[in-house]
């Protein structure tokens, strides 16, 4: 083994490098200083996120334990970004509220090795690599989930994500244990040789399935999801709506794509029952949400039921798509996150009656809050639009006319919730609004950023084309 | 930049303009300046038009095409012909009549002026527009502004009206989605690459079955925007709530979308499907004219009353489209042109009447002809077009109608036919009704005698509309020309 082979490995060294590098500053830099830490930190990852996009090569590591390509490489990257956004607009938050309790660099440290673990988990190359990643990906959330010790819901929210995330794993790690009792490996290029439809396998898919969807709260195994948004500090629900998702929509794609294809007879029912449920079931709970946070934590079920519909095609054209979802998804769902946030942090305030009047005191976050809803609504000529109808696309392309018929009723539904925001925002008046506030620095930028890739990333047709062109291999 | 695109260009460059705005006074300036270079741009493309057929023979003119998303086949093409240009003309005129009428809004101006200008890009895009998706971005582009033009600028129930009809008319959307998406995956079936290119699939023989299939989603699709019975509910709420300049935009242009639609997508790609499912729309379209006429005479509220007056006046768009005989087809194209102008002129009244009175009751109004005889004498001519007296527009377009649909041998639609021509007999009892008994009847209030005058932004507005109502009337044929030629392509491939 070449040591030069570990530069395939980049992000993941780069990002421990710059945990371990938070671990030491927390331990010598003095209590009056911590705050500089913060800034320190975002600007190592944003160093991070930038050097990610240095092209690499395409290999394996550890006898294929770990693999990369482009595809993945890319995917990386798209986190890297969804993330490097999450922390600018968490960086007051961590500056007013947490680094005077002294727990601001912790929540950076839990962060980095969470994402560490999603690193792992979408480059492995063997079930035993993945179940390492999931559980690094999982486990500090949940300490992120409890950070806010003083409020007794986040605790709760803590000690359901534990629980659930538990139950979750230890179901999946059952299926992957059946898996390799039928196959004789827990390598993926092993299984797909010898992966044959008996009932043994399939119950082992089932099981693992059943594992991810928890991860991607889908129904039935979304239960935690509205509870833990709710309870959560925003920058973690967040983060659990954005970036853990998209990871793992984005293994579960891969594997379904290579290890279980020869099962794909029987895993294009369960999606396709599975889609219809999730859409139905997040769309309806979402009517009638009044927390902001709720109300994102079912629109993010609903949106993950769409992204199945890429999955049931199982072709190049549906892993295509589904990247660009997550990637239009991360960004709009950031958006609206970032706008709950900045109103949290200066007013306390959650729900969505206190918005009411809000664009006639506080134009410029209401307008941004628009367009973020629109986009995840699918409304041209933003983003999300596009996304969706390119998702529609793929399943129709394998002729589910009735599932996409479906799938755009719940589009249909969608808007009604998403226009009671915009509603409250631009048409109600209050007695008593959101005052005007300025926001901070980072949170503008956090903000800029967002709103840019809601309006560029759907009308630049090349970045798709790059899309498509590295999904070639799952095909 | 060509003559096309500039369509959509200008109307963003005055939304960016009006952001730097500040204030009534330069929001609306700066849109009536927009809107005036539109409306120039827009006579400039007839007589460009007719000096571009005169050397080419093609029906498109001014065709461009520019890949957009490779990978779907899925490309920037525009281009026009004659039925385009009439109804981009409508489009210009109404804009900016509905910038004069809007005049003194005063809540919010500046974002009033962007919504309507966001509206008025999606519907230019949607008429130059060739290719299945970029026409669904426009389409979508089109519909969504009115949430909140009627939600912030609108009166009474508004935030049900604006609720009911936007999500009315996205789910219409979404089944016209999976239509498109049908069409789009059936146009290989010539052994061609797929595409989403109108005049390509137009060549294709798309299989029978799939046309059964997807005709009825496309055509639904679009039709609830053209008020298709039973789908026509959203219209009277939407109208009724709206501000003046957004029903106008709404009637007159919006609608409109509806029947261009249908005709150059669900007609004229399944041809087949259309003929196939030709008899049960047929019977929803003159359910639709007989049923909005009554209820429009059940009415009491001037917006009310107009709002059915148009379901059953874009009925009558349908109906003719659905008899798939070209002289109806001629006349369907001219109702919309003609319904269009006169639809937003009777809104701008109404608006005007409204705006002085504070009531749409017509049993709280009467004699507004003495105490405003200007906007009296507009709206009993108005009246007086709208029920088809000959020398208006709406003459030449329901007689082209009922001629071409009773042309047809078929029994069955000659009887629908004649149900449908008894809709001119009510049009005419509700419209001399509401004449007689706002214009001409006793004074209801005296407090109303000193209403004032018509103001210049008004009659700019109004007489904007008049003019090409009595030059359609009067003149017809260059109109009906330019339309003919453009029906070749339809005749050919639909009948």
């Amino acid at each position: 083994m070449n040591f030069s082979n570990f530069l395939l490995m980049r992000h993941e060294i780069l990002l421990l490098a710059i945990t371990l590098l938070l671990l030491v500053g927390e331990i010598f830099i003095s209590k009056s200083k911590k705050s500089s830490l913060v800034h320190l930190a975002i600007f190592l990852f944003g160093i991070h996120t930038a050097v990610g996009f240095f092209q690499m090569d395409e290999s394996s590591l550890f006898g294929g334990s770990f693999q990369t390509n482009n595809l993945i490489h890319f995917f990386k990257n798209v986190l890297n970004i969804g993330v490097f956004i999450l922390l600018l607009q968490s960086a007051d938050w961590i500056q007013e509220k947490i680094v005077n309790q002294d727990r601001g660099t912790e929540f950076f440290i839990l962060l980095f090795t969470s994402l560490l673990g999603m690193y792992f988990m979408i480059s492995s190359g063997d079930f035993l690599m993945f179940y390492i990643g999931l559980e690094l990906s999982t486990l500090p959330v949940a300490a992120l989930a409890a950070y806010e010790t003083t409020k007794r819901k986040s605790s709760e929210a803590g000690i359901k994500l534990i629980l659930s995330a538990a139950l979750a794993s230890g179901v999946s790690l059952f299926g992957i244990s059946l898996l390799y009792a039928t196959s004789g490996s827990i390598f993926f290029n092993d299984i797909i040789e010898v992966i044959t439809s008996t009932n043994l396998t399939i119950l082992g898919f089932i099981l693992f399935f059943a594992g991810l969807s928890f991860k991607i709260s889908l129904v039935p195994f979304h239960f935690w999801t509205a509870d833990v948004y709710e309870g959560a500090p925003i920058s973690v629900a967040s983060y659990l709506s954005v970036i853990s998702k998209g990871a793992a929509v984005f293994i579960l794609m891969i594997l379904m794509f290579t290890v279980f294809k020869p099962l794909m007879h029987i895993w294009e029912n369960v999606v396709y029952v599975i889609a219809l449920a999730t859409m139905f079931i997040g769309n309806l709970f979402a009517l009638r949400q009044q927390n902001m946070k709720r109300f994102l934590a079912f629109s993010s079920i609903a949106q993950a039921g769409f992204i199945l519909l890429g999955l049931i095609t199982g072709t190049q054209l549906g892993t295509a798509t589904i990247v660009y979802f997550v990637m239009i998804y991360i960004f709009s769902n950031l958006a609206a996150f970032g706008v709950v946030q900045a109103i949290s942090l200066k007013t306390g305030k959650e729900n969505m009656d206190d918005y009411n009047g809000l664009y006639r005191t506080n134009p410029g976050l209401s307008l941004i809050m628009m367009l973020a809803l629109f986009s995840l609504a699918g409304i041209p000529p933003v983003a999300g639009f596009f996304g969706k109808f390119f998702l529609f696309t793929a399943a129709a392309s394998k002729g589910f006319y009735l599932l996409v018929f479906l799938a755009v009723v719940n589009v249909t539904i969608s808007l009604y919730y998403y226009l009671l925001v915009v509603r409250a925002m631009f048409i109600r008046k209050s007695e008593d609004p959101i005052p005007f506030f300025k926001n901070k620095l980072y949170m503008r930028l956090g903000l800029l950023i967002t709103v840019i890739g809601i309006l560029v990333l759907g009308l630049y047709s090349p970045l798709y084309d790059y899309i498509y062109e590295l999904s070639s291999i799952y095909n | 930049m060509d003559i096309l695109t500039l369509f959509v260009i200008i109307p963003v460059l005055t939304i960016v303009a009006l952001v730097f705005t500040k204030g009534l006074k330069q929001a609306r300036l700066v849109s009536m300046v927009g809107s005036i270079i539109q409306l120039g741009m827009a006579i400039n493309l007839v007589f460009a038009y007719f000096k571009e057929r005169a050397i080419n023979k093609e029906i498109m003119v001014f065709t461009k095409d520019y890949v957009w998303f490779e990978q779907f086949n899925i490309h920037y093409t525009i281009g026009v012909d004659g039925i385009s240009v009439a109804l981009l003309l409508l489009t210009a005129i109404i804009v900016l009549a509905g910038v004069f009428i809007s005049w003194k809004i005063s809540d919010l101006p500046k974002e009033f002026f962007i919504s309507l200008l966001v509206l008025a890009s999606g519907v230019y895009g949607f008429f130059i527009s060739l290719d299945l998706f970029t026409m669904f971005v426009f389409y979508e582009i089109a519909v969504i502004p009115m949430y909140l033009l009627i939600g912030i600028w609108g009166s009474g129930p508004k935030e049900y009206s604006a609720m009911k009809l936007t999500l009315m008319l996205m789910g219409a959307s979404a089944v016209l989605l999976v239509g498109i998406l049908g069409i789009y995956f059936n146009s290989n079936a010539d052994g061609g690459a797929l595409t989403f290119n109108i005049l390509e699939i137009a060549q294709v023989n798309i299989p029978f079955e799939a046309q059964k299939l997807f005709f009825p989603l496309t055509f639904v699709g679009f039709a609830v925007l053209g008020a298709l019975f039973p789908f026509h509910t959203w219209s009277p709420d939407g109208h009724a709530s709206a501000p003046t300049a957004v029903s106008m935009l709404h009637a007159g242009v919006l609608m409109k979308l509806g029947g261009y639609g249908i005709f150059r997508i669900a007609m004229f790609l399944l041809p087949a499907g259309a003929i196939y499912w030709s008899w049960f729309f047929i019977i929803l379209a003159a359910i639709g004219v007989v049923y909005g006429a009554f209820g429009a005479i059940r009415q009491t509220d001037l917006k009310y009353i107009n709002a059915y007056a148009s379901v059953s006046h874009l009925g009558l768009v349908l109906f003719a489209l659905m008899t798939l005989n070209k002289i109806a087809w001629n006349g369907a194209i001219l109702q919309s042109l003609s319904h269009g102008l006169l639809t937003a002129l009777f809104f701008a009244l109404i608006g005007m009447i409204y705006g002085r009175t504070h009531t749409r009751d017509i049993s709280k109004l009467g004699g507004m002809m003495k105490i405003l005889p200007f906007i009296g004498a507009i709206y009993v001519i108005t009246g007086l077009a709208y029920l088809g007296l000959p020398g208006f527009s709406g003459f030449v377009a329901e007689m082209n109608i009922f001629v071409g649909a009773f042309e047809n041998p078929d029994m069955f639609q000659r009887i629908l036919t004649v149900l449908v021509v008894s809709s001119i007999v009510i049009t005419a009892v509700y419209i001399l009704r509401l004449v007689g008994k706002i214009m001409m009847g006793p004074l209801v209030t005296n407090d109303c005698e000193n209403l004032p005058k018509a103001t210049w932004y008004e009659k700019t507005g109004i007489l904007l509309l008049l003019i090409p109502i009595i030059g359609m009337g009067v003149a017809p044929l260059w109109l009906s020309d330019m339309i003919q030629e453009s029906l070749q392509p339809f005749i050919q491939g639909v009948l």
